[in-house]
């Protein structure tokens, strides 16, 4: 036995020196992602695959979030000021930032205003010449955190100084900024494409200012990239980063034991236990920013009246959920919004679960043999790994306290479209994670008057929560917004428009070798200040 | 024989306009959009969908789609991508040569050991032998390719430490790709030890997508032999004291391979279309698992051209599996 593992870790080290071995003793870090970035240009993007591959490595924003935190530090904006009315934000630049000189692009000059004006007026802009530059441009993020109506102008002051006018105070702004979305682009570049009449190698041959440079990609296999020379923050430790694109999580498993790579996103959490127990592998877990919840149709009878919602809150257990579907790697929610993120109110006390009481208020309620659809999503998400499963614990607890459920389910842009109609029939399985780290990222979108209809399933428009989000999106001391969050969550919870059900917690396996890694709460996946222990 | 080459050629128009037109149709009947699908949880306005559509091309009414489709075909266009934004065609030129690759050695480890194999029950016929090689055909039949991949990599990736546990070749070779089949490439590239690590990654997942193919050939070839064993010609050329060798060889086995290349021929489609799994488990970048995941994102004209250009080459499969049957049976040839 004994002879056995000293064989294995002999060979793990082996394969482990050789891929470090790479190049001439550079130090290569080998990531097994989960899948195919789409293209490189971040911003035409919505998955965070694409994002691990695209903004993260290549890319910097005017404000970066702080690793590990939703706090927001300068990037390539080394100060900005708000104005008083809230409206004009202005950026100093920070100067002697070098693009990537790559084999396809050698820059003539340092990064400046004219890349971060490009970087939005071309999301923004119908008319700019970048605008549609590739088919299917949709600048779906951009678009769909409302930036077209929020930003009125982009301003160049001078080399250094970007100002961005908006049509409304918006507190999250700054937040907004250090999106992917928002990563800057060289416009020297861009140029240089457009004349050379290839623009679409914008998305294929990505240049940026990021700790790594873009070497190389081999589609749905390998991506390649070198770490920048010279980086503003200081040259990263390791020389060559790999992306592994395996899409199975049992196989990812399996090549970080064989020493294929170094770290892996997204185990299997039937694999938890094992790789706890594996002593060349690290561990690292922490709370994901998500909610999983169950929204009733607060427009659609019994469930317009909030008694009913907090009786079936009641009948929910919770802890069942965690362990049938979680596999006790979660927590269970009480607010909408998870408690890592600020403005968390504690004292919010939850719905216990009490089939008795919660039988008695159905009663008092008038509610009597309820017949109930609940909606479960056909896909596997960070804030709900079965739909299904939680579908079924759900029928059987409602099934205790006299309600029939019967579970439906669509095909997921299927499913995603059907549960936004007002009038929809059943309470519906879904969930979300955080964009930004800011509680108006939770609050207005899935809640909030105008996500009647879209965005907000419940259907729910509370003037008293809606006054509180709203008051809280134009103030912009953190002490008040906090303190407007915690009310909004302690209406929330009087009105029960979900069921808040669980915030799910998240894993990454690595060799104990490698050093430095620091979980994104946001759910990315940074390699910046990333080392491998010799 | 140039009679017969043309009739089947004509053969493959009306094939060629029926699987435009249900490659076209059928992702398009599929519920969910892209548009709702790019969005996700956060959601789309009614208005900004017509946008989205509208950028994508797919605001257009179906004929006239179906129209700029068919008359792209005939271009060489097969349209974007709208999630890679590149050319169909490019996408499918990059990975059909990873499919083709992992197919090719698939099918010769099924023919080379399946027809053996069967022709060995054949003889054996009853005998423990012949039971033991159906069964183990019945057991890789039936065999859950995901269970059977994780197996041998856990065993042999993971215990035993010959074989790596997937991709294409070892990260430590990185060159460009010159024909898209790294047995090939890595030759070219005249890096030592390239090759030997595109044959020991070639393996377990060769084993993998030849386990089913293998069983049906062996299975058919038993059959087929079988059936020609009991055949008067055979009973006559062993009277006439011919070796048993040749008569299985000769006679025999001449007369019995129709269905099994028939079953071959069809096998491959099988293996073009059906290597998703093989290929999701080794993460093998071919067209299986891009065409999947187009699907999932409805990403229409990665469907439409991906499905008609394995459909064009499996037609061209089958039409290579009809000539060899004229040249196996004059017979077939003459009808």
């Amino acid at each position: 036995m004994n002879f056995k593992k000293t064989l294995k870790a002999t060979l793990l080290g082996a394969s482990l020196a050789v891929i470090a071995a790479t190049g001439a003793s550079a130090k290569t870090l080998v990531y097994c992602s989960e899948g195919s970035p789409e293209g490189f240009d971040t911003a035409l993007y919505t998955a965070g695959t694409t994002f691990d591959a695209s903004s993260k490595p290549l890319y910097n924003r005017l404000v970066e979030f702080k690793r590990g935190t939703t706090e927001v530090l300068p990037g390539l904006a080394e100060s900005w000021e708000v104005s008083e009315d809230g409206l004009e934000y202005t950026f100093k630049l920070r100067k002697g930032v070098k693009f990537h000189t790559t084999s396809f692009f050698t820059p003539s000059r340092d990064f400046n205003a004219d890349d971060v004006v490009f970087s939005f007026e071309r999301q923004l802009n119908k008319d700019h010449a970048w605008h549609e530059y590739t088919p299917g441009t949709a600048w779906e993020y951009f678009n769909g955190m409302s930036m077209p109506d929020l930003i009125k102008e982009i301003v160049k002051v001078d080399d250094n100084t970007v100002k961005f006018v908006l049509n409304r105070p918006e507190a999250p702004m700054i937040a907004n900024l250090a999106m992917d979305f928002a990563s800057v682009v060289s416009a020297e570049y861009a140029d240089q494409l457009a004349a050379a009449g290839s623009k679409e190698q914008f998305n294929q041959q990505p240049v940026g200012t990021g700790p790594f440079s873009f070497v190389g990609y081999q589609k749905d296999a390998v991506i390649r990239y070198a770490a920048h020379p010279d980086y503003w923050n200081g040259k990263e430790k390791i020389d060559n980063l790999i992306f592994a694109i395996t899409p199975d999580a049992a196989v990812r498993l399996q090549k970080l034991k064989a020493g294929e790579c170094h770290v892996m996103p997204y185990p299997a959490p039937a694999d938890i236990a094992d790789i706890r127990d594996d002593g060349n592998l690290t561990l690292l877990e922490q709370q994901g920013l998500n909610v999983g919840y169950l929204a009733y149709n607060t427009k659609v009878a019994p469930f317009d009246k909030k008694e009913v919602r907090k009786a079936l809150n009641h009948a929910v257990n919770k802890q069942a959920i965690l362990d049938a579907v979680f596999q006790g790697s979660g927590q269970a929610a009480k607010n909408p919004i998870p408690p890592t993120m600020w403005s968390y109110n504690e004292a919010v006390e939850d719905d216990a679960y009490d089939p008795d009481l919660a039988k008695e208020m159905l009663a008092a309620a008038g509610v009597e043999n309820l017949d109930m659809k609940i909606w479960a999503m056909p896909v596997q998400r960070p804030y709900n790994p079965n739909a299904r499963r939680m579908a079924e614990v759900i029928q059987a607890d409602f099934a205790k306290v006299g309600v029939n459920v019967e579970i439906v389910s669509y095909e997921w842009g299927e499913y995603l479209s059907r549960s936004k109609d007002e009038n929809r029939d059943g309470a519906v399985l879904l969930g979300w994670t955080g964009d930004n780290g800011d509680p108006d990222n939770f609050m207005a979108v899935l809640l909030g008057c105008d996500g009647v209809g879209g965005s907000n399933r419940a259907q729910w428009c509370n003037d008293d929560f809606q006054a509180l989000i709203e008051k809280a999106k134009t103030v912009t001391d953190k002490a008040e917004r906090t303190k407007l969050y915690e009310e909004a969550q302690v209406v929330f919870k009087e009105e029960a428009p979900w069921a808040t059900i669980a915030h799910s917690v998240v894993f990454m396996p690595m060799s104990s070798k490698v050093t430095g890694y620091v979980m994104d709460p946001l759910g990315g996946h940074w390699f910046d200040g990333v080392d491998i222990a010799e | 024989m140039l009679r017969f080459l043309l009739g089947r050629l004509g053969l493959l128009i009306p094939t060629f306009i029926g699987v435009t037109f249900v490659a076209f149709t059928f992702i398009r009947l599929l519920p969910g959009d892209p548009a709702e699908l790019l969005a996700g949880e956060r959601g789309i306005t009614p208005e900004r969908k017509a946008e989205v559509m509208k950028q994508l091309g797919f605001d257009k009414p179906y004929w006239q789609q179906y129209l700029d489709y068919i008359l792209g075909i005939f271009q060489g266009d097969l349209g974007t991508s709208f999630s890679s934004k590149k050319p169909v065609l490019d996408e499918f030129m990059t990975l059909f040569p990873a499919t083709a690759e992992l197919a090719l050695c698939a099918i010769i480890l099924a023919v080379c050991i399946g027809i053996p194999a069967g022709i060995f029950a054949a003889v054996k016929r009853g005998s423990i032998a012949d039971q033991a090689i159906m069964g183990t055909a019945l057991v890789g039949y039936s065999m859950p390719i995901f269970w059977w991949g994780l197996l041998l990599i856990i065993f042999f990736s993971g215990i035993l430490q010959w074989t790596p546990v997937s991709g294409r070749i070892s990260l430590l070779y990185f060159f460009p790709q010159v024909t898209g089949f790294m047995l090939i490439d890595s030759l070219l590239s005249g890096e030592k030890g390239a090759f030997l690590s595109a044959v020991r990654h070639l393996i377990l997942p060769s084993i993998v997508l030849a386990t089913i193919p293998l069983a049906v050939i062996a299975r058919q070839t038993r059959s087929a032999m079988l059936e020609v064993l009991g055949e008067d010609y055979v009973r006559t050329a062993r009277a006439k004291g011919l070796a048993p060798r040749s008569v299985i060889g000769l006679h025999a086995l001449r007369n019995a391979l129709i269905p099994v290349v028939t079953t071959i021929g069809l096998q491959v489609g099988v293996l073009l279309g059906g290597a998703i799994l093989t290929e999701t488990i080794f993460s093998w970048p071919g067209i299986g698992k891009w065409l999947f995941d187009s699907i999932s994102r409805r990403d229409y004209f990665v469907v439409q051209g991906g499905l008609l250009l394995i459909a064009g080459i499996v037609m061209l499969v089958n039409l290579i599996v009809d000539v060899l049957y004229g040249l196996i049976n004059p017979r077939i040839r003459h009808n």
